[in-house]
Parts: C-alpha cells; structure tokens; sequence
C-alpha cells in the first residue's frame, strides 16, 4: 500500500465527505443509541406539542373528579384536587426537560472551560482547581438555600414567577455541578498537551485559542459527554428534591419531581400516581445516557466503523 | 565556523535550555536538568547536519530548541539571518512557514480526531488564504509528493501504517515550502524495511525542494546515509563534529570512536574479529554533570585534566571540530601524530 503510486481514476477518487454523515452512519449502528433518540424524541415531542392536543388546563381543580383511575375523560387518571394527570404530566414534563437541558448545559460550560484553562495554562491551575476544591467543600443544600432566599423576590418581580424561578433553580444547580466535569476534563487536557500533536501544531504557529478549539476540545468530548448525560439526570433529580424542600417551583406549578413527591403521600391507595412521573423521569435520564452513549463512539474515529 | 561560500542557514551558538527542578513541600527550585548545555553548530544551505548520541543526551531538545518550541535559556539561534533565539510569539509566528519539524512518533504526532486532509491543510490554515478548493488542491499535490494515494485523504490517522503516518507527517511539514526541517528520530518507530523507504523519500523531498535537514537519530549507519556533516552530543553538550567520511574513518573523540565501534558489522567474518569499545558506567545524570569534561566519568582515555577542566571545542582539522583534551589547543597534529599520541596516552593510562 505504502508505494502504490497515486491513482487519480473517477472511481477511486471520492472528494472529502462532511464528517458528520460519518458520525450519524456509526450512530445509526449503536441501537441503544437510536432507541434511546427515539424514546427521548417521543418524551420532547409529547411534552411540547402534547398540550395543543390534550387541552385540559394542568391547574383547573375538579374536585368531584379527584382519585381518578384511569377513564376515557382523564387517560392517567387525576390527583387529590381532581387535576388531569396527563396535562399535568406534559407540563412538569417541559419544565422539568428544560431545567435538565438548560442546568447540565450549563455546568458544562462551566466545567469545560475552566478545566481546560485549569489543564492548558499552567499558571492558571493552582488558582482555578484551588477554586474548584472550595465549590466542592461547600455544603450544596445551605448555598442553595441561601440563594433561593436572596434572589428569589428580586427575581421573580423582574422576570415573572415562573420564569424568575426557572433561572434562579437552572443557575443554581449549573454552578453547583460544574466541579466534576472541571477535574475530569482539566486531568485529560494535562494529558493531551503533552501528547506530539500538540507540538506539531506549536510548530507551525497555532495560538493557543484555535489549539484548545481544533485539538483540545474533540479529543476531551468523550468525558464531557459522559458527564453530559449523568449531568441531566442529576439535575432533574435535583431540581425535584428542591421542589420537595419548597425551594424550587410554586406548589402548585406541576414538575415530574413535584408531582412525584406530590404522589408519595398517597402511595398506598393509588401506586400509578407515582408511577409515571417516576417512569417519565428514569426513561428520560436513560435514553438520554443512551443518545451521549452513542454520540462518544460515534465522535471517535477510532471507534467508528466497528 | 566553516567558509562562507555555501550559505549558512541555520546558526546556533551556545544554546542552552535547562529545565528547573521543584521539590519538597514549597515546591521550591532545588536545581536544573542541563539537557543542553552550551550547543554551537551551522547547518548549511541544501546539507543535511546528522545529531546523533545515546538515549537522554539532549538530541531531540535540542531539536526542539532550535524551532523556538521550548523558551531557551540562553544562546543565539539564527535561521536564514533572523535571530530568534529571544523571539516572542508573534515574532516567530511569521517565521514558522520556513522552519517545520518531522516527530519521532508518527502515531503521537497527528491528531487522532482529524482526517489526512485536515492535518495536512492545518498549516495552510494557518498561514495562508487560500480558498478551499485550492487548499484541497494543495493537499493533494503533497500527498502525491510523498507517496499517498489521494484517496486517503478522509481517513483518520489510526488507518494507516506507521510508515504511511510518517509520511503523512511529512507532507505536512511539507505544506508551507519550509527551508529548515528538524527531523526528531523520523525513523525510529518504524521498522528497517519501511526505514528505508521514509529515508528515501527524505532524501528525494530533499533535491526535490532544496531542504535543509537537522536529522536527529541514534541510528549511526542511518545517519552515515543521509547526513552530510555529523554532530556527536554527549550529555548536553557537542562531543564532535566533522564530515560525515571524516568521522566515520577517523572519530577522535574517545565517545565517538566508542558509538562507532558498536555498530555492527555486516560481514560476520569481520564481525566476529571486531573490537569493541565498551564504556563502563551510566551516562550521568544532566542534572548532576560531572567536574570538568562530562565524559571523563566513563572515558577509557581520562586524564587527570579532565577531571578539572571543560575542554573547548576546536578546530583539529579543516571542518572536523572536537571538545577533547586529547588535542591540545596548540598543536593541530597530522593524522599521524595523532595516531601516535593517542596510543602514548592509552599506555599512560594503563600505568
């Protein structure tokens, strides 16, 4: 192979291809993967598009109807105040997804940027990993507890209550759970530097910005798509405790962990109640384990075509 | 350091680099590793200048040092009339096109994440503006240059061989039309049959475009292949450096003349009957060199000058530099003497 001389005929001759068609080919191959994309874009478009079909007002108190089994009028059933269940479930739903997305999107960020400025520039690790001991030696739950008491009011007059809610929680749980993204990725960039590539591209005159953009960042995405994952499930699960606490939402504004909590009350006489809000919760965190699953083997080269 | 006739591209005086050394609680600095420690050489227009020495001597820092890749201690490197040893970032950047760098590990050296064509093209990107289909029509033309079938150009470096990855790393090092290429241990990692074939294909890329090699290796008879002048390190420091007919026929340097004996011999009749120098001991450690010579710890010709002083290096014939304290500075003996007065000094040091 190694001599063969260049072969310029049309038919061994194919121009570059996008590299993404080749990721979504090796996605298309992981079928966890795909069921899991599948599942997740079932939940998005039922949670999304659901409440233009299923008209019912998540808020409107029926109290006749309440402690409903399932019946045609009300296919989940409804809560101790007579609520629909499935419009309940669809509007936690969006809330609950968006917090997820939005928090793990968040400390990700955070996470990825400061460990890579932690790992790349080293007069910056010591202060920026010293940083990152202190968030990780703070109790959560008092901090959490402290933010929500201060900029509560002055948020939810600014931005309205829900909204003001949904960035105080969303900030909240981002800049708490940034810290272990931070070590892992500072760990594996302390690595990369040193590997010969990087000096290549020193060789030629790279800055440091488009070193840390072309050669650093891929070769890190594997952990950080890990820590994706893992990140919005921690962070539904999060946002449902704060809930619990009276921390999160209003009591009355539905999520899949107020609901879930709302329905522990009453776990003996009526199981489904907790039921699908904890099986909208684990399917959710699963498929989306799948989907970063898939995305880390089919981002790798190495593993793509296997 | 050579007439000035041929043009002179590369000129290093007294490079330095020393790495620090932390240690205890305050991570305070407790000392240096000398990797390279005081290097002068001049590496003409169109030549190739072979490095070679033993594992940990200082080659491929000094390889490195030269294309400004570490901060230098002290010391002077000028590249085609430039000086650069104290150059910042963006003074250097403009002058990356002209000096590249071949690695020691083809597998290492090309990110694992970034198909041929998009290693290939990352200097052009960087230095050029090009439009697309002309940096891909650049690609090509160096794929072609050195033995790639254009096809290959979206696949990753893990599909390839070593020596296709080297000289996928080649072509790249080819892409700006450089002058000066530092070639880390080329071939190193690859095994003898391929060896051959990325020499060659040095070689060739080397009359094609006029290049002028720094080929770093431990591989002497590699190095008696390509090179044109060959420079001898010990311990951070430049041992000998002559012509390469010179130095193979006739080493000077007691460390030389050791290296040399220990490569082996085709005709196992010769073989057999050889004679090898073999040196007792460890390389010491740069961070710890010895007093005086650094090679006195394991000189089978020490003298007790060697213990006390560095010695210089000097011209002992036209061309043919040595740091020894066997040629004293003086006398420029005839190959001869010197024969002579180096056996008198192996009987001194036998009583």
């Amino acid at each position: 192979m190694t001599d063969t001389a260049p072969q310029i005929t049309e038919e061994a001759f194919r121009r570059p291809r996008n590299q993404w068609w080749d990721v979504w080919d090796q996605f298309r191959t992981h079928k966890g993967a795909l069921v899991g994309f599948i599942i997740f874009i079932t939940i998005m478009v039922a949670v999304l598009i659901g409440p233009y079909l299923w008209t019912i007002d998540p808020g409107y108190i029926d109290i006749r109807a309440r402690n409903q089994g399932p019946t045609l009028a009300h296919p989940l059933g409804t809560d101790q105040l007579g609520r629909d269940m499935l419009a309940r479930m669809m509007a936690g739903g969006k809330v609950s997804v968006a917090v997820g997305v939005t928090s793990m999107a968040l400390s990700l960020i955070l996470g990825t940027l400061i460990g890579v400025l932690a790992g790349y520039f080293k007069k910056l690790d010591g202060p920026l990993m010293r940083f990152t001991d202190l968030f990780l030696a703070l109790p959560l739950l008092p901090l959490l507890l402290v933010m929500v008491m201060l900029f509560r009011e002055a948020l939810s007059s600014r931005f309205g209550p829900e909204t003001g809610i949904f960035i105080l929680m969303v900030t909240a749980i981002g800049i708490t759970s940034w810290m272990q993204t931070a070590r892992i990725v500072r760990g594996d960039v302390l690595a990369l530097k040193e590997r010969e590539f990087v000096l290549a591209a020193r060789s030629i005159g790279t800055p440091s910005y488009r070193m840390i953009l072309r050669h650093i960042l891929p070769n890190v995405m594997s952990p950080v798509m890990v820590s994706a994952t893992l990140g919005i499930a921690s962070a539904i699960i999060t946002e449902s405790s704060l809930s619990f606490l009276g921390l999160g939402f209003p009591p009355d504004f539905p999520t899949w962990g107020r609901l879930l909590f709302d329905a522990v009350d009453y776990l003996n006489q009526y199981p489904e109640r907790v039921f699908w809000p904890g099986l909208a919760i684990s399917l959710t965190v699963l498929s989306v384990n799948y989907i970063g699953d898939g995305l880390r083997d089919a981002l790798d080269p190495r593993i793509r075509g296997r | 350091m050579l007439d000035d006739t041929p043009r002179t591209l590369v000129k290093v005086r007294d490079l330095k680099m020393h790495f620090p050394i932390f240690a205890g609680l305050f991570r305070r600095r407790v000392g240096e590793v000398k990797a390279v420690d005081g290097v002068s050489f001049d590496i003409i227009e169109g030549e190739t200048l072979g490095l070679v020495g033993e594992s940990g001597c200082g080659k491929s820092t000094c390889g490195r040092a030269v294309l400004r890749l570490y901060d230098i201690t002290s010391g002077s490197i000028s590249i085609d009339g430039q000086e650069i040893g104290d150059a910042g970032y963006q003074k250097l950047r403009p002058m990356r096109p002209q000096m590249q760098m071949v690695f020691q590990d083809p597998q290492a050296s090309l990110n694992p994440r970034m198909t041929v064509a998009r290693i290939i093209s990352e200097p052009l990107d960087e230095h050029t503006t090009l439009s697309k289909a002309e940096k891909q029509e650049r690609v090509y033309e160096l794929m072609d240059a050195v033995g790639l079938n254009r096809d290959f150009a979206n696949r990753y470096p893990h599909e390839f061989s070593g020596g296709q990855r080297q000289r996928i790393g080649i072509a790249r090092a080819l892409a700006l039309n450089p002058k000066f290429i530092v070639c880390d241990e080329p071939i190193a990692a690859l095994d003898v049959s391929i060896q051959a074939q990325v020499v060659n294909l040095l070689e060739e890329l080397q009359d094609k475009f006029n290049l002028t090699y720094l080929f770093i290796s431990h591989d002497l008879s590699m190095v008696r292949h390509i090179a044109d002048r060959v420079a001898v390190m010990y311990l951070g420091k430049v041992a000998e450096l002559a012509p390469r007919d010179a130095l193979y026929s006739k080493p000077l340097h007691p460390y030389t003349e050791a290296l040399l004996s220990a490569v082996p011999e085709p005709d196992p009749n010769v073989e057999t009957r050889r004679e090898r120098i073999i040196l007792r001991g460890d390389v010491p450690s740069p961070a710890h060199p010895p007093q005086g010579c650094n090679f006195s710890t394991r000189c089978p010709k020490v003298m007790d000058i060697c213990h006390q002083s560095d010695p210089d290096m000097q011209e002992v014939e036209p061309g043919h530099f040595v740091a020894c304290h066997l040629y004293p500075p003086t006398t420029k003996p005839t190959t001869k003497n010197m024969v002579a007065s180096e056996a008198n000094k192996s009987i001194q040091q036998g009583e």
